[in-house]
């Protein structure tokens, strides 16, 4: 059985860190996981641009709707509530 | 509903590969839902719900089309084999010192100021990116990092495992990781 002090390495580690984002790794893989992240710089570069990219990813949502999809939409609510309440 | 456009449009061309298809199975939808929104019992979240009556109407459309790709097939492909988060020339060699450690580290972008991360340009890149992968993968990493949804919706939602939303995902942001450091390197 795999131990704490058995080395991960820095390719194992990269297939590892979305398990650790979600926090789905077992507790030895991420004892291995962070045990290795303590001596490693370029892994903990790797692991903070992982997490720099899923917060810039999520400024994407502030994007709008392109105006010819909303157009559309609201003239299929006007159509939909002409039928409805005869306005 | 335009806090939702922008995902129903994603999960739409899922099915569909046409955005004016999509389009008009996203107008399907709503009116399906507030034709339906009476008999709307709250047992599962109107998110949830919206969400599956899109799924059932943009399946439907490719159906007739006859161009539909199962949506479970794609899941598998995209899922299955290896495909490594960073490319293996990066790391030292099974036989060398320090086997399959780094050797082209990537480097800190805690130097970088914040504006060049903001800046319309480095959205630009992170949004070609994501329009770059797969359907599946491009789908979870839509609805996970961009829209805010959690993995339980996220694999309730496409009808995926928790074990395959998690490997869509990571191949993903392992891409879209890698396309923003390089153009961060860049200059």
């Amino acid at each position: 059985m795999a131990t704490v002090e058995e080395d991960l390495s820095c390719q194992e580690l990269v297939e590892l860190v979305t398990a650790y984002l979600e926090m789905t790794l077992p507790p030895l893989e991420q004892a291995r996981f962070e045990a290795h992240l303590a001596i490693c710089p370029g892994c903990t570069n790797y692991l903070a641009q992982m997490r720099e990219t899923i917060r810039l990813a999520g400024m994407l949502s502030e994007e709008t709707i392109p105006d010819d999809g909303k157009a559309k939409l609201l003239d299929a609510f006007r159509t939909w509530k002409h039928q409805h309440t005869g306005e | 509903m335009n806090a939702h456009y922008p995902a129903m449009l994603r999960v739409a061309l899922m099915y569909v590969r046409n955005r004016s298809v999509a389009e008009e199975v996203i107008q399907e939808t709503w009116l399906a839902v507030l034709q339906g929104l009476a008999r709307f019992e709250g047992r599962s979240s109107l998110k949830t719900w919206i969400f599956r009556i899109l799924a059932n109407r943009a399946r439907t459309r490719a159906v007739h089309e006859g161009r539909s790709v199962p949506f479970s097939a794609l899941i598998s492909q995209e899922a299955e084999g290896d495909e490594p988060a960073v490319e293996p020339e990066r790391f030292r060699p099974a036989d060398a010192q320090w086997p399959r450690h780094w050797a082209s580290a990537p480097q800190s972008w805690g130097e970088l100021p914040e504006e060049r991360m903001l800046a319309l340009e480095t959205r630009e890149r992170i949004r070609l990116a994501i329009e770059a992968l797969p359907p599946a993968q491009r789908a979870v990493i839509t609805l996970r990092d961009i829209e805010g949804w959690d993995a339980g919706e996220v694999s309730g939602h496409l009808g995926v495992t928790d074990g395959n939303q998690r490997v869509l995902l990571h191949r993903a942001r392992s891409k879209v990781r890698a396309a923003l450091e390089r153009y961060l390197a860049e200059v």
